[in-house]
């Protein structure tokens, strides 16, 4: 095998960061305490591990691909530059009015979280675009001057731009972005036409600015990683993995940085995809269990699947609009506030609640005897038998029993009149339950039946607990690759180049206009290959079209997808047909007599998806028994069962595990419960199955 | 406890959960902005006799009460033995339904295999029930649109094509009601085809021992926090604004052992406009005061609501009786909770906000061609509705929330969105500063708005505010909030309730109102008047002459914002 083509995956998380190294069969792979000082540095010494382990120089590298949570930290810390924003007069106010709702109905002390600009560093100017986009008043170009002068004296290193239906017609915002360039060239200028052009003021707004926010910040970090990746020996592009599950280049995720958020989790459904190609299957359920959040995600036809708009740094609760809107393409997951660290307790109800209060790394769960007191997931887990207190982390740190009983018994215990096993059923249980349910509401708000979902799991936490998931969402197959523990930086690798242009125009089928259409998708595609192919010069680039439908009336589209013929040609009654066939899908029927609009227009480049190779089955099954046995509590069985423990690295192709059984390795530990039985294929994943009646 | 109870809390937390999709189907289906923009909705599941097992975080409060008995009557009407699968009914009925004509109940059978379970019940608001349109000018409940008794709106799967004929040929926006109306159909399919799925999962056959481990969980946690409160009774009281002469809003709490009472004897009687209350609304809205208060996180069914017995003497303004106009209930039921706690805050100190600008400001614009000269060839009739908030009042440790709907749950609509709907221009919509009641906690800013027609039109402005002559009190001290205002563009006055005619080329300008402070405002932290005149919620004049602030640090904080060296 060739070793010429090495390629570097890199993902900063919020404890790690994973460094991986691949060159024609062959992987390596580290993980790093993420350095939040100078975030380059752990890239730096990972770089360093892995090349070491390969013999390789750094500059035999070919590409260096990297996702991050330093955008995402950036917003939910508040870290971000001095910013401006500049608004339509009488609109001062969009992004702290928010929806003038509150997203807890009950708690009569409910704060809100501060909007990212206080109320003094949002500006106005007198203009007005219709929602036609035609000006109703115009735009002084002597008010601009008047306030970028207002702007230098007070100092602001990065301004955002949101005038009132500029999704429609730009020439406001662009009119200020040119008299800023002229008057403050040092200054960095967002414009919510460019960085988010999409009806609803309060989502584009808010986008706007948070790529203003984080902008000068990422900027600065990009530069100096490019300049030390040099220094290190490394002559390759890099590349960055956005949100939307595809790779831009350094200039443009400087450009828009916004668009890095929440990258890592983007990997790892491309992670999965990736696996889901290889084992051809159409309809896969990613779930990423990590210490302190779970990342569920719906993959059909070996693609995430993608949304317009999610909401950033939650604060209360995990809860649904406790957090900020930002409308960019996105891989759409729910991710929620469940880890192995996630702690519980007892409400006034006498039940049982988990996370998202989270024991973290410091002090950790009460079994790591560093001062924990409260019960956390891996507690339960160690009493529930899942885990082996002498052999954690490979045997590196030891687990107190004890302590994890304790915890439970006087958290739980107690309050309920419970022993500690019961205890911790309870805690996984409720925390399986709870993951169980976001899956179903996400399942559900897609129109998709988990039952017939293969389910994909990775991530320190997940192989614990995935077979119970599955049990509870009926799902009868789960897939535990290997590498699952740093499955987001090999997805970063198997990421397409792409880029995803979307525009808002409203038009009804019955004056569907073919020519308007025509360009306005050549403009979109135009856009988004623009972007791509400064990633790359010379790739085939393909073009997905995509257009969001209602009735006439609706709030809330559908995303409908177009062959390239379909957009090519468009034709109302086609689209018509398209659209009644989803909506009965989603909704159960379609309603009578009513016009459908198309309201966003979306067109996705991408470079080609590297061929993946099939992994075929394995057909001669070996009965893998071991000697060696612990108790382990099932949770459908509903009591403590023998299980087998098998260590994987003595597993191969076509070893077969009965549960209940137990498999362990370094970074986690696969259980199989007494209604599963796992293979190991071909390529080392652990194939689990319900076990036929 | 044992594995079985894990099993039970399991099955409430998944009943919740279908709910919780059951509403978020009804918000991604419906086509009144109300619904889809706004969340006016309730989704709730019942037991085969009707009692109310769990509902929808998703939703507004005012919906509580009046959906937990609305089953009842529903299984009155259409009669056991006439239930069948496939069946959706549906009623209007502002006494059995939800208050006013406008909010439209479907409940549906809900079965297991063949046998029958229980039902599934949602709630939403339409943008028009016909009648006069929406809003206070009515002289009784006949004027105020189509009424819709209790009956099938599909027996056995088929849709009774004459119901949808009548309605469609009394509404003003037929194809939005009827979406509606089929959006909550689909929304309680779904409801029942999760539970069917979650009782094949358990094995259950019915709902009933599920259903009576959350009753005895929800009862005996919510009679463990009554017992912890003191058995005393108090009463509280509220003038505000009414339609042409104010009205006083009276109860008197009272803490028993197992139960708290809340009995609104002294209320004015009711309105010759259409502002009066049912008595589920009253009950839904003084129920969510007490649960606020007192158990705020025990989830709302049957055996949670049941400890709250809110009463009211047969016609008074919050107990009207049929045939009085109902249709801005809502203005008077969201003063409720303002009242129920100047009585709490008797019983329980330090735990209630001071009064805030309570109902909603919302109105609705009724737009047409121009009529006073040749109006353009674009110019078309639509109906825009705009749900919009004040400020809430101060909490004993927290300012009041600026421009949020409290007791209401309902959202605004963006400014985009309402442009899309039809041809208003809405030419202001931000903070209002100075409208927080002064105190050491400051009350919530109301906000400014201006409201305009496009090119050509002319329209007529139902307005539905109060607080005009009865702005929020503060409590302990504290100020009051700014009332609210309305006038017209060219300086003609306009009335806070009622349709108004606005001519060609002329625009609203409406300043809702702030909420009230909590405790003297020479208390407040100097910071936090410092940060409250840097932001602009505050003006200097206010900064000097309300909290005290020094000339000089006036000046400085004036200085910072310039340099932008002030956070």
């Amino acid at each position: 095998m060739a070793r010429s083509n090495w390629r570097l995956g890199v993902d900063i998380g919020g404890t790690f960061t994973d460094v991986v190294l691949e060159g024609g069969n062959e992987v390596f792979s580290t993980k790093v305490l993420t350095t939040y000082d100078a975030p380059e540095n752990a890239i730096l010494d990972g770089l360093s591990q892995v090349c070491g382990k390969a013999h390789i120089d750094p500059a035999e590298i070919t590409q260096i691909i990297h996702g991050t949570t330093l955008a995402t930290n950036a917003l939910i810390e508040r870290r971000g530059a001095r910013t401006a924003l500049i608004t339509t007069e009488g609109f001062r106010d969009v992004i702290e009015m928010r929806t003038e709702s509150r997203f807890e109905q009950y708690d009569l002390n409910l704060t809100l979280p501060e909007p990212l600009l206080p109320r003094q560093r949002r500006y106005t100017l007198r203009e007005r675009v219709g929602a036609d986009g035609d000006v109703l008043v115009a735009l002084d170009r002597n008010d601009i001057e008047s306030l970028a002068d207002e702007l230098a004296l007070a100092g602001y290193d990065s301004v955002a731009i949101g005038f009132l239906h500029s999704y429609l017609n730009p020439a406001h915002e662009r009119m200020v972005r040119d008299v800023l360039s002229r008057k403050l060239p040092d200054m960095m200028v967002s414009l919510s036409s460019d960085v988010s052009p999409q009806m609803r003021e309060y989502e584009r707004f808010n986008t706007t600015i948070a790529n203003a926010y984080i902008k000068p910040l990422m900027k600065s970090y990009l530069d100096r990683l490019a300049d030390r990746l040099e220094n290190a020996g490394t002559t390759c592009p890099i590349f960055l993995m956005h949100s939307g599950g595809g790779i831009i280049s350094l200039a443009s995720a400087a450009e828009f940085p916004v668009r890095l958020v929440e990258s890592g989790p983007a990997g790892g459904a491309v992670f999965a995809a990736t696996l889901a190609s290889q084992y051809g299957l159409t309809k896969v359920l990613s779930f990423d269990m990590g210490g302190t959040t779970a990342k569920i995600c719906l993959i059909k036809n070996q693609m995430p699947k993608t949304a317009r708009v999610f909401e950033v740094a939650r604060s209360y609760r995990f809860k649904k609009g406790s957090g900020m809107p930002i409308s960019i393409p996105v891989i759409d997951m729910v991710e929620i506030g469940a880890g192995g660290g996630s702690l519980a307790h007892v409400d006034k109800l006498r039940q049982i609640r988990v996370g998202p209060e989270s024991a973290g790394s410091e002090p950790g769960p009460a079994c790591y005897g560093r001062g924990g007191v409260r019960p956390a997931v891996t507690d339960a887990d160690l009493v529930l038998g899942k885990l082996d207190p002498d052999n954690f982390a490979g045997g590196s740190m030891g687990l107190s029993v004890a302590d994890a009983k304790t915890a439970l018994i006087e958290t739980l215990g107690q309050p309920l009149d419970m022993d500690a096993v019961t205890a911790a059923f309870g805690l996984a249980e409720v925390v399986d339950e709870n993951m169980a349910n976001a899956a179903r509401v996400h399942a559900v708000e897609n129109g998709e039946d988990l039952a017939e979902y293969t389910m994909i799991a990775f991530g320190g936490a997940a192989p614990l607990h995935a077979a119970r998931l599955c049990e509870k969402l009926g799902i009868s197959r789960c897939l535990i690759p290997k590498g699952a523990g740093v499955g987001s930086a090999i997805g970063f690798l198997r990421a397409p180049f792409s880029f995803e242009a979307n525009r808002s125009v409203y038009m009804r089928l019955s004056d569907l206009s073919p020519v308007t259409v025509q360009g306005l998708f050549a403009e979109l595609e135009a856009e988004a290959t623009g972007f791509v192919r400064s990633c790359d010069a010379t790739a085939a680039i393909q073009a997905e079209h995509k257009i969001y439908m209602r009735y006439v009336g609706q709030g809330w589209e559908i995303p409908v997808n177009l062959t390239a013929a379909q957009a090519a040609n468009p034709d109302a009654e086609t689209y018509l047909k398209l659209f009644e066939a989803d909506y009965t899908r989603l909704f159960g029927r379609v309603v009578d007599g009513l016009d459908i609009e198309i309201t966003v227009w979306s067109v996705n480049a991408a470079t080609p998806t590297a061929t993946v190779t099939q992994v075929h089955p394995v057909t001669e099954l070996v009965a893998a028994e071991s000697p060696d046995q612990r108790q382990m509590f099932d949770a459908a069985l509903g009591h403590m069962t023998t299980a087998q423990v098998t260590a994987r690295r003595g597993l191969g192709p076509g070893d077969r595990v009965c549960g209940p059984a137990i498999i362990t390795e370094d970074e986690t530990t696969i259980i199989i419960p007494a209604s599963r039985r796992a293979t190991v294929q071909n390529d080392g994943t652990v194939d689990i199955e319900r076990v036929p009646a | 406890m044992n594995t079985a109870s894990v099993a039970y809390q399991v099955m409430w937390n998944r009943l919740i959960s279908v709910v919780e999709e059951q509403a978020q189907a009804l918000v991604r289906t419906a086509f009144s902005t109300s619904v889809r923009e706004a969340g006016d909705l309730s989704a709730g599941v019942y037991n085969a006799d009707g009692l109310m097992i769990a509902q929808a975080v998703t939703g507004t409060p005012g919906h509580v009460n009046a959906m937990a008995d609305a089953v009842a009557h529903f299984i009155r009407r259409i009669g056991r033995d006439n239930i069948h699968r496939g069946d959706v009914y549906i009623t209007n009925d502002p006494w059995e339904g939800t208050g006013h004509l406008h909010d439209i109940t479907i409940v549906s059978p809900a079965f297991h295999g063949d046998r029958f379970v229980g039902f599934f019940a949602c709630t939403a608001h339409v943008v028009d029930i016909g009648g006069r349109g929406f809003g206070a000018d009515a002289n009784s409940v006949y004027e105020e649109g189509i009424y819709i008794p209790i009956m099938k709106f599909a027996a056995r799967g088929t849709v009774d094509k004459t119901l949808v004929a009548m309605l469609r040929g009394n509404v003003r926006e037929p194809d939005q009601l009827i979406g509606d109306i089929y959006a909550l159909a689909s929304c309680n399919e779904i409801g029942q085809r999760r539970l069917s799925e979650m009782m094949t999962e358990f094995g259950l056959d019915d709902l009933t021992s599920v259903a009576d481990y959350i009753f005895a969980n929800s009862r005996r946690a919510t009679l463990e926090a009554i017992t912890k409160l003191p058995c005393r009774s108090a009463s509280g009281e509220m003038r505000i604004d009414g339609y042409d002469t104010p009205i006083d809003l009276r109860c008197r709490v009272t803490i028993a052992a197992d139960h708290i009472a809340c009995d609104f004897a002294g209320t004015s009687g009711p309105d010759p406009k259409g502002i009066n209350v049912p008595l589920v609304y009253t009950k839904a809205y003084a129920c969510y005061a007490l649960k606020c208060a007192v158990a705020a996180e025990i989830p709302n069914n049957a055996a949670s609501l049941e400890p709250f017995r809110i009463t009211a003497p047969e016609n008074t303004i919050v107990n009207a009786v049929h045939p009085a106009p109902v249709a801005l209930r809502h203005v008077i039921g969201h003063m409720i909770p303002d009242t129920v706690f100047a009585a709490l805050d008797q019983l329980l100190p330090a735990t209630v906000p001071a009064e805030g600008a309570g109902c909603l400001c919302n109105f609705q614009v009724s737009l047409r061609p121009r009529s006073d000269a040749p109006a353009p060839a674009s110019a078309r009739r639509s109906e825009v509705l705009a749900f919009n908030s004040g400020g809430t009042g101060a909490r004993p440790g927290v300012d009041g929330l600026n421009a949020t709907a409290f007791p209401s749950g309902v959202m605004t609509m963006p400014v985009e969105a309402t442009e899309h709907a039809g041809p208003v221009i809405i030419w202001r919509k931000e903070l209002r500063p100075d409208s927080g009641g002064a105190g050491a906690m400051r009350g919530g800013l109301g906000q400014y708005m201006e409201v305009g027609a496009k090119e050509g039109h002319e329209f007529d402005f139902s307005a539905m505010f109060d607080r005009v002559h009865h702005p929020a009190r503060g409590r302990q001290g504290a100020g009051q909030g700014a009332p609210t205002t309305i006038k017209r563009s060219d300086g003609k006055a306009m009335r806070g309730k009622g349709k108004q005619f606005v001519p060609h080329g002329a625009r609203v300008a409406l300043a809702f109102p702030g909420g009230g402070g909590y405790g003297p405002a020479a208390d407040r932290d100097p910071e936090m008047v410092k940060r409250d005149l840097a932001r602009g919620y505050i003006s200097a004049r206010s900064a000097a002459l309300d909290y005290g602030l020094a000339e000089a640090d006036i000046t400085a904080v004036l200085r910072a914002i310039k340099t932008g060296e002030i956070e």
